[in-house]
Parts: C-alpha cells; sequence; structure tokens
C-alpha cells in the first residue's frame, strides 16, 4: 500500500497566470471587510482553514479582520481527512493537523476558509467534522476561487474570485506559506488527472 | 504498508514514522468532548483471541469503535473451539460474516501468518506465542518519541501535519525475559528501524537461541548498563511459562534483574521506565518505581488506543493499492 501524497505542489507547464499576488491581496483585503460587515464587527468570529491552502488563507484574514477591527480573531485549522468521502477510493490519505482555538467554537460564528470551491464535497466533510467539534451559532464560508460544478447544494458566502472553468482544466493556489509564492493558475489538465 | 501487520519487520522506516504520525493526530480527537470518527462506518473488525488479554483487546475495541467500524469479539472460551475447531474453520466463519480485519491474538507463533493466507481482510497481530506483538512495540516507539519530545508538535506548513522525528541515538535497555517475550523481539526490529540503539540485558537462560543475529548488542550486568540507558523497559517474568529452571528463585532474580528505586537512581536525568504491563509489582519492578514519574505505564496504555486507530485506519481506510 502506498500512501498518496496531496496532489504535487509544482505548478504545472502549459498554465496560465489568473491571479496575481496583488490582486489576491486585494480579494482578501475585500473578503476582510465583507466579513466585518456580514457579522457587524467580526466579534465572534472564528476563522478555521481547511488544510493545506485554507489554513494560511485562514490566517492571513485574521490579521487582516485584527488590523481593521484593533481586536484578535482566533483562527485555525479544519483536517478533514477522516470525514471524506471518497476515503474508500484512493489509499489511505495522510492526515492533517486540526487546531481550534482555545476558545472552543460553541456560540461563535465559525468561517470556513478554503483556496477552490469546486463540488463542495470537501466543504460538506468539513461541516460534519464541525459537528463532532461543537455547535457554532452559524457556519459560514470563504473560498479564495469558486469555480464552479457544484456536486451538493453548497454555496460561499465571500468569495475571491468567481472563475467559470469546464471539468477539463485545473485550478492550482499557490501560497508563499506553503509554495514560496503567490498565484492562481488555471491549465488544461492532461488526461485522466483527477479535480482536488 | 503491506495490507496486513504481523511482524513488526513489515514496517519500513517510512511506513512506522506514518504510523506514529497518524497517531499523534489521532490522540488530539481523544481530548474532544466527542471521541469518534466516521472514518470506518461499515467495516468490521473481528478481535479473535485463544489467549487471554485485558489491555490489548480493549485497546483495540476501543480504537475501532472511536473510528465507528464495528467489532466482533471472539475468546476462545465459550466458543467452538473449545470443541475442537480448528484455526482454518474458525477463519472460514470469520471470512463467511466478513471480516475487513481480523486481530489475532494466538499462543503458537506464526498463526496470524498462517490466517493471512485464509482471509481477505487485514489481519493484525496481537500477540503470538513468543514471536511477535508489532503494535505494542509501536506504542512503545511512540511513548518514547513523545517523552523526548521528537513527536509532531506544532502543524508543519500550512497545517499539514507535522514530520515527527525518530529515534536516532537513543539508547533503549530491554530487561528480562528475553526468551519468552513477542514484546522483546518486536520492540528491537521496530527501534532498530527507527534509529534506536537496543541493549538486552537478562540472565543466559532467558535469552533466545540466537539472539547474536538479532540487531542489538547483549549484557548480563543491569547495573553495568542502567547509566548509559535513555529507557529501560522491564519485561514480565511470565511465571505461567517458567516450566523449567530458568534462574534459582524469583528472590534471587528480582534482585539482580529488578528495578528498585536504588538502581533508578543510576539512571541519568532523562531517562523513563516503561513496562508492557501487567507487571508483578516486586519481581521485575518495584511499586515505587512502576508509580514514580519517570514511569511510563499508565501512559503506554492510553497511547496503545491511538497508535491502534493508527494502525486501523491505514491499513482499512483507504482503497486496497492492488485494485
Amino acid at each position: 500500500m502506498t500512501h498518496v501524497q496531496p496532489a504535487s505542489d509544482e505548478p504545472r507547464a502549459g498554465s496560465k497566470t489568473v491571479l496575481e499576488q496583488a490582486e489576491i491581496g486585494r480579494a482578501l483585503t475585500r473578503i476582510t471587510h465583507e466579513i466585518i460587515e456580514r457579522t457587524r464587527g467580526a466579534q465572534e468570529v472564528v476563522l478555521l482553514g481547511i488544510p493545506t491552502r485554507g489554513v494560511p488563507l485562514a490566517a492571513r484574514l485574521a490579521a487582516g479582520l485584527e488590523q481593521v477591527e484593533a481586536h484578535p480573531v482566533p483562527h485555525g485549522s479544519l483536517d478533514i481527512t477522516m470525514y471524506r468521502d471518497d476515503l474508500r477510493l484512493r489509499p489511505a490519505r495522510t492526515l492533517g493537523r486540526t487546531q481550534v482555538p482555545a476558545d472552543g467554537i460553541d456560540g461563535k460564528i465559525v468561517v470556513l476558509v478554503d483556496d477552490v470551491l469546486y463540488s463542495g464535497r470537501t466543504v460538506r466533510a468539513a461541516l460534519d467534522a464541525l459537528n463532532d467539534l461543537g455547535r457554532p451559532r452559524a457556519v459560514q464560508l470563504a473560498v479564495l476561487v469558486d469555480r464552479g460544478h457544484r456536486e451538493l447544494p453548497i454555496r460561499p458566502d465571500y468569495v475571491g474570485k468567481n472563475l467559470p472553468t469546464s471539468q477539463h482544466e485545473f485550478v492550482r493556489v499557490l501560497l508563499t506559506e506553503v509554495d514560496g509564492q503567490d498565484a492562481v493558475l488555471l491549465g488544461v489538465t492532461g488526461g485522466a488527472g483527477g479535480p482536488r | 504498508m503491506n495490507r496486513h501487520l504481523i511482524s513488526a519487520a513489515d514496517l519500513s522506516r517510512d511506513d512506522a514514522l506514518l504510523v506514529l504520525d497518524t497517531a499523534d493526530e489521532l490522540a488530539r480527537i481523544s481530548d474532544r468532548p466527542i471521541k469518534k470518527l466516521p472514518t470506518l462506518r461499515g467495516r468490521t473488525v473481528v478481535n479473535l483471541f485463544f489467549e487471554d488479554s485485558t489491555r490489548t483487546r480493549i485497546s483495540f475495541e476501543a480504537a475501532a469503535k472511536r473510528l465507528s467500524a464495528d467489532v466482533i469479539n471472539f475468546s476462545a472460551k465459550g466458543s467452538s473451539v473449545a470443541k475442537g475447531e480448528s484455526l482454518k474453520d474458525t477463519a472460514l466463519t470469520l471470512e463467511a460474516m466478513g471480516a475487513d480485519a481480523v486481530v489475532i491474538r494466538h499462543n503458537a507463533s506464526g498463526a496470524p501468518h498462517r490466517l493471512a493466507d485464509w482471509v481477505r481482510g487485514s489481519v493484525i497481530n496481537a500477540g503470538d506465542g513468543a514471536h511477535e506483538h508489532p503494535t505494542q512495540a509501536l506504542l512503545d516507539a511512540f511513548t518514547i518519541r513523545r517523552r523526548f519530545g521528537r513527536s509532531s508538535n506544532g502543524p508543519g506548513p500550512g497545517g499539514q501535519a507535522g514530520r515527527g522525528g525518530t529515534l536516532d541515538g537513543l539508547r533503549v535497555t530491554i530487561v528480562g525475559d528475553i526468551l519468552h517475550s513477542r514484546v522483546a523481539r518486536s520492540n528491537v526490529i521496530l527501534l532498530h528501524t527507527l534509529g534506536a540503539e537496543v541493549l538486552l540485558v537478562a540472565p543466559p537462560t532467558l535469552l533466545p537461541v540466537a539472539v547474536d543475529t538479532w540487531p542489538c548488542s547483549i549484557d548480563y550486568d543491569l547495573d553495568a548498563a542502567l547509566p548509559k540507558s535513555d529507557v529501560v523497559m522491564m519485561l514480565r517474568i511470565q511465571l505461567e511459562r517458567m516450566n523449567a529452571a530458568f534462574f534459582p528463585s524469583v528472590r534471587e532474580y528480582s534482585r539482580r534483574y529488578g528495578l528498585d528505586s536504588a538502581r533508578m537512581a543510576q539512571l541519568p536525568e532523562r531517562a523513563i521506565v516503561m513496562h508492557p504491563g501487567p507487571m508483578n509489582r516486586g519481581v521485575e519492578i518495584a511499586a515505587g518505581v512502576a508509580d514514580s514519574p519517570r514511569s511510563t505505564v499508565v501512559e503506554q496504555v492510553a497511547n496503545g488506543v491511538s497508535v491502534r486507530m493508527a494502525v486501523l485506519y491505514l491499513l482499512l481506510g483507504g482503497a486496497e493499492a492492488d485494485q
């Protein structure tokens, strides 16, 4: 049995950049302000990033919120591996880290943060995982890129960029914390390359 | 990883580290109010115990239940094994019931190996005769790694599970009845795989044949070994297996190879004392040592659940590699 690592982190050849570093920064700033507006000052907000790239995004949003509102906003990570619906389709995956802020999530407004929203299955798994951690007052969803093709009735509350794609394309988000640079790439999958 | 876990030698260094890293993440579940994950829903784990066991069976049962698997407990007493059913027929019965994993403890060395040919599911060795007990070795390695601060504490980049370290350079001394001990054999193999230096200390009568081919060194003098040990693992004197004169008397054994407070004082400052349980207090380990902060006996039991969850997840959680 081999254990599959997360899909290759290298930017693939033949892809084009659809968001540059500055645009990613502006999108996150806008999301920050939308969160403040929607939650009336982000007092009760807890940001939970979904590994891998949701986690640094949640940290960046938390830093942005703190800068504007001048109070710290707790953030953490929520690993969904054990809740996936496709576990049996692939060899066992390596687990990520779940790190919930010390005050927990009971009664809070949890904002789930991920890089790309696609089928919605990751978010479904995240909602199940949250259920085992506590009872938030509300759950919202922030994504950097919404590429469409939902397979479940799930919609995002905050979107960095709506990116109409075909299912033969791939979207890859690169972040400095993980990949050494900030960019969103769009390209065509060669053959049977699976979606994330 | 292989489909089965029968020997500690089935695990490469990467496999062993993967189990320990996964166990690190799963250990965090036990701090939560809901200590359950849906991962193995609909899978069946059979605990097939031909030999008495408390902690191993309960530990496997708790691990499987925390992953939402269905658990069937089978003990030889009060079953058709008592009527003379063979291992193979028992295996075929389990196969017909659709077991996805069989956790087996048997008094005959090699029983899990035979079983692996007869069932389609994964076979996990929970102790076979004087041969091996790989999950005990994994939980011991896990406990050592935690106590010496080498597990994955902080998250890696992007909240991926951090990668814990190996046991490179740690000196582990295993003391006592090596001859009858499946724990010792599995530990020697696994700890060597993970980079620790293993020293066996026992009376010559309690060392197995061909122990010189094992990847470890051997000594007969406990007092000389203690100051050079980071970890001391005391093995149980298996009084039920003492059918020959291995040593003159229990008292004499205890005086030469038992760990009492005076001997514990010879250990380096950070050293820990381990015991796989059940302990014979006053024989191989003094009560004062067993209850001291250096002793990891209770921790080992708690860690056992996390490590067995990791093993069950890695063997059953994904698709089979050959599909």
